[in-house]
């Protein structure tokens, strides 16, 4: 029996229901006249305490609330890609055509077109035995991505007793049907799923495979593995949407779901505005074809966006279990962090630090946990992943913060945005020094297969010139640079090299917004010549200020936004030039530009 | 406002602070708008916080001085906050509630909108990409405002932000158009004198006849402060989405909205968070700042400009913390700038507009100019950490490369940064300058640039 209360108390997103003995915990309600759509969050004798999803102005106790006995769900069929969400799963385009440019309340919406027919094409046949998660056919949902329809994952399993044929159906054709003994299910093109409930698996693989993402301080210094957890923490300003935007844009996943989770509302109108238009580096089809948005602003209601995080990995996790990779950036989660605190509070629960409520560490591991590299349920046998990446935003950039510290016991890469890099404008602003990879020996097993042996080594080589650097710039910092010997003063200027020419990277640049992972090893090997060379020269006595005078160096600089993918043999030029250049800075031969 | 039926009670079960708690409410609703009349008549406004349990709290906007247990009535007027709008506005001057102060009678409204507006889909925001010459070199050629944008200036007290905001009000055009900006002012809790100046700047440049003034000085109630902000942009969204005009919102001072909100959250003894701001300073926050923006299919733009002194000139204070991740980047004034003499003392290296890139190049400004911004950016953050480097090892110590980026360092504040307050600068100059500054470097230092512009516009050796 679903339950049927009344309001009794109002408090911005939170609201007190009587009579709601029979509501469960986490059931969806709708909430007042206007059936503003809520969730149970504590229930006390028969009064139930709900979080509003929607703007609670004008709601007045007395008015009914009335429970619909499901938990908070989302639609998982075809229709998901290419579609903008709020955090409950409701398109913004449909809300924009019935309330207009401004979001307003009480709106009904589906998740995806049900109307809209798709070409079925069966890949199971009838008297097959299907399970959990087995795939019935194939529809193709974007010209990028070809969706299997799934058994759903509550399923217990039975003999095909129909297939449809191949052909046009909407998604509320039912497609199949299964018998088991008595029982009879039948089977259309989607099935909902409660969003705080992780989709089953049959198996955990181990993370071994890279996301390439094209940047070139992530995929050489940092790599995520598909599969993988990563968190950006960084102050304001530091870049942390950009470097988002950038892996959503390039990573080499089939999927990318993109949570808006409290932050502006005109970076999710530019991913709107851009991906379009983006082509992807390796199908050529616009990113759009691959990419969900869920959007919740920061001033939309706060309820959502805790619900938002969840809205989004589990449709991440449904694409998974279709057998692909899928990445989810989640930016932010301290406002996530933000909405769990805000109704802690309205709970008048015991705060631990900064007002944050105690369960909020099992929260993010719970989330975190979430990701994974897996082999899914039912046949055929696939592999699919999904790769989770939150932006963290520490108040004050101070990184001892509740949410950056849990957060960091979660995830196996870290990214330190760092406030004074990007003062200085040196973006991505991701400190070499701060920043770690759990998965660097778990990826060079596929550089070396895929790219090259060199990688692990030129890796290696070039970051402790920086790590030298490091140490040496504290010195520096005391005695100026003239106190330190031409070898050190060398690592110094190879040190700033890798800098500019290799760590930072310009996104807004056509050329250098993506550098694939044959140019990054050859830039770097580039750098580490330069160098070996270098060092060689000032041993058979090259003056310093001739060797930092050389014209190949702005060459070397600004070789990852000159030279385009399709040129990359220009870079063999670069290395003859820097032979040619050395053997004349020794012999004191006078370098001249070469045009 | 006009007069509204609504329900009357009169038990008054506690006061405190700003906030007053009614008891045997039977219907109320939350956000209502209240109108309580006190013993001796007087009318103030309030709303409601939390209602339930036949209780109601409302937060009095002009404080609860003088307000009686016995004798106070309170009137739920059945909607929440409106505010009257139409053309009529322009060259008005309003209180911070939205009351005319200006001695003129109340305008005629075209409509009634609630103030605290609803949030703009983003599926039908226009991403915005055009570029606002303000005349001001740091801003143009490093910070670029775009229309459409929220940038906040961050000041600390003594600073002259209001002067930098008077100076963008007064220049601001869109190239190549002659359409105006309208100027909506709200002064949050400021003194006299500063909302004066801005006042009179309007005046003198001719451009108070297409503003309207929101004013709460230091000495009105400081809960009121808590309205001024959504009345004016209430207001400023109206002039752009309904009249399809330009405007631009200046808010001044951020840091005493937040203030109110501060006293708000300790009386109803809620758990703070950091500094006792409450938790939800930042969505509140977000509130007023994501009203700016534009929408598809429609002419107007609301362009924000938020001014907010730093407590203490600290940026990591929960004000400027909150408000930098919410706003598309900050313009911060630098006190040591200030102290040399510089105007506008925009410390550029801590300073940042994220939408420049969408505002700048081919086609909108000229090829070169984000790579001449980057480039600036870069040099000038050299040329610190060479001062800083000076100071210790004495000119002396310093190789050739880094005299010459002290010397742009220099170059930089004197040539390209300090400008007259009434000086407007054309794009072009600005750019022009700011090569001036690079061409002091040598060629291979300028890393950021694309060749083909360091031949076109290089002018050093």
């Amino acid at each position: 029996m679903v339950a049927k209360g009344r309001i009794v108390w109002v408090s911005g997103p939170a609201v007190k229901a009587d009579g709601m003995s029979t509501a469960k915990m986490y059931e969806t309600v709708e909430v007042g006249e206007s059936k503003l759509i809520g969730e149970v969050i504590r229930l006390t004798g028969d009064v139930a305490f709900i979080q509003v999803y929607e703007s609670t102005s004008g709601l007045k106790p007395g008015e009914p609330v009335v429970g619909t006995g499901q938990p908070l769900s989302v639609l998982l069929g075809p229709g998901i890609i290419g579609k903008i969400y709020d955090g409950i799963q409701r398109p913004l385009d449909e809300i924009a055509s019935k309330s207009g440019a401004f979001i307003g309340r009480g709106v009904v919406t589906t998740p995806v077109d049900l109307k809209k027919k798709y070409k079925f094409k069966p890949t199971a046949k009838k008297g097959d035995e299907v399970g959990p998660g087995s795939i019935l056919g194939t529809v193709e949902e974007t010209p990028l991505l070809t969706h299997s329809i799934l058994v759903p994952p509550t399923h217990r399993g039975g003999k095909l007793t129909e297939i449809a044929s191949e052909g046009d159906y909407d998604i509320e054709h039912v497609i199949a049907t299964t018998e088991k003994g008595s029982e009879k299910v039948s089977l259309k093109m989607y099935h909902k799923w409660p969003v705080r409930k992780p989709r089953p698996y049959a198996e955990r693989y181990d993370p071994t495979v890279p996301l390439v993402t094209g940047q070139r301080v992530i995929d050489t210094y940092f790599p995520i593995a598909k599969g993988g957890t990563g968190a950006i923490p960084g102050g304001f300003g530091t870049g942390k949407t950009v470097t988002l935007h950038q892996i959503a844009k390039w990573a080499d996943s089939k999927v990318v779901v993109y949570i808006g989770c409290g932050e502006r509302g005109n970076e999710m109108t530019e991913v709107l505005v851009e991906f379009p238009h983006l082509i992807d580096p390796r199908s050529g089809r616009p990113l759009m074809e691959r990419t969900v948005l869920v959007a919740n602003t920061s001033n939309m209601p706060v309820a959502a966006r805790e619900a938002s995080i969840y809205t989004g990995v589990t449709m991440a996790e449904y694409y998974r279990d279709m057998g692909f990779d899928v990445v989810l950036v989640a930016d932010s989660t301290s406002r996530w962090a933000e909405a769990l605190r805000e109704m802690s509070g309205r709970l008048e629960e015991m705060p631990a630090e900064e007002g944050y409520p105690s369960y909020l560490a099992s929260r993010l591991a719970e989330f975190y946990e979430r990701a994974g590299r897996v082999r899914a349920l039912g046949s055929p046998n696939r592999a699919g992943s999904v790769t989770l990446v939150g932006a963290v935003s520490p108040s004050g950039a101070d990184f001892t913060e509740p949410v950056t510290t849990h957060t960091i016991r979660f995830i196996k890469t870290f990214w330190a945005l760092d406030t004074r890099l990007a003062y200085s404008r040196h973006y991505p602003s991701i400190n070499w020094m701060q920043s770690y990879s759990g998965y660097l020996e778990d990826v060079s097993k596929w550089w070396k297969e895929n790219v090259t042996g060199e990688w692990y080594d030129l890796r290696a080589e070039s970051y402790h010139v920086l790590q030298r650097e490091d140490t040496l710039k504290e010195i520096v910092r005391l005695l100026g640079p003239e106190a330190l010997p031409d070898e050190e003063k060398l690592v110094l200027e190879v040190a700033r090299m890798v800098k500019i020419g290799i760590l930072q990277q310009n996104s807004f640049d056509k050329v250098d917004t993506y550098c694939s992972p044959q140019k990054q090893v050859k830039l770097v090997k580039l750098m580490v010549k330069f160098y070996k060379e270098a060092q060689k020269a000032l041993k058979a006595g090259a003056p310093l200020a001739d060797i930092r005078a050389m014209p190949i160096i702005p060459s070397l600089l600004k070789a990852k936004f000159e030279i385009p993918e399709e040129q990359l043999n220009k870079l063999e030029d670069l290395d003859k030039q820097i032979d040619e250049q050395f053997r004349k800075v020794v012999s004191g031969e006078e370098v001249k530009v070469v045009a | 406002m006009p007069e509204a039926a609504g329900v009357e009670y009169t038990k008054v079960a506690e006061i405190k602070g700003p906030l007053m708690v009614i008891d045997g409410i039977t219907k109320a609703s939350f956000d209502e708008l209240v109108e309580i009349e006190t013993a001796e008549g007087e009318r103030r406004l309030g709303k409601v916080l939390e209602v339930g349990f036949g209780k109601a709290i409302v937060q009095v906007f002009e404080g609860t001085t003088g307000l009686t247990i016995s004798g106070t009535k309170a009137k739920f007027l059945g909607k929440t906050m409106e505010m009257p709008v139409s053309q009529e506005l322009l060259g008005r001057v309003f209180d911070g509630l939205g009351r005319p102060n200006d001695s003129l009678p109340d305008p005629i409204a075209d409509k009634f909108l609630d103030v605290n507006g609803e949030p703009m889909n983003p599926e039908r925001r226009e991403y915005p990409t055009s570029f606002i010459q303000t005349g001001v070199s740091v801003i143009d050629g490093m910070l670029t405002l775009v229309r459409g944008q929220k940038l906040p200036i961050f000041s600390g007290s003594g600073m002259p932000h209001n002067i930098l905001a008077a100076q963008i009000a007064r220049q601001a055009s869109v190239v190549g158009t002659k359409e105006d900006f309208a100027v909506v002012f709200a002064a949050i809790g400021v003194q006299y004198s500063e909302a004066q100046y801005f006042k009179r700047s309007l005046e003198e440049s001719g451009a108070l006849r297409r503003s309207v003034l929101f004013l709460n000085l230091a000495d009105d109630p400081a809960i009121e402060r808590i309205i001024t902000p959504r009345v004016a942009l209430t207001v400023a969204e109206y002039l752009a989405f309904d009249l399809g005009m330009h405007v631009l919102a200046i808010l001044t001072d951020m840091t005493n909205y937040a203030e109110a909100l501060r006293e708000i959250s300790a009386a109803r003894e809620e758990v703070p968070g950091r500094k006792g701001y409450p938790g939800y300073l930042y969505t509140d926050l977000a509130n007023n700042y994501e009203r700016a923006g534009r929408i598809k299919g429609k002419n107007g733009s609301v362009t924000q400009v938020p001014i907010l002194s730093m407590p203490a000139d600290d940026i990591t204070h929960p004000i400027p913390d909150l408000t930098g991740y919410i706003t598309e980047g900050q313009i911060v004034l630098g006190r040591d700038l200030f102290r040399k003499g510089v105007y506008p003392p925009v410390n550029v290296l801590m300073s940042l507009s994220r939408l420049m890139k969408d505002g700048v190049g081919e086609g909108k400004t000229r090829s070169d100019h984000m790579e001449v911004g980057n480039q600036m950016y870069d040099a000038y953050s050299r040329a610190q950490e060479v001062r800083a480097l000076a100071e210790i090892v004495g000119r002396a110590g310093l190789t050739g490369v880094d005299l010459k980026y002290l010397d742009a360092g220099d170059m930089f504040e004197q040539h390209f940064l300090k400008q007259a307050p009434d000086e407007n600068r054309a794009l072009d100059e600005t750019l022009g300058r700011a090569w001036d500054v690079l061409s002091t470097l040598p060629e291979g230092e300028l890393t950021k640039i694309k060749e083909k512009h360091v031949k076109q516009y290089y002018k050093g050796k």
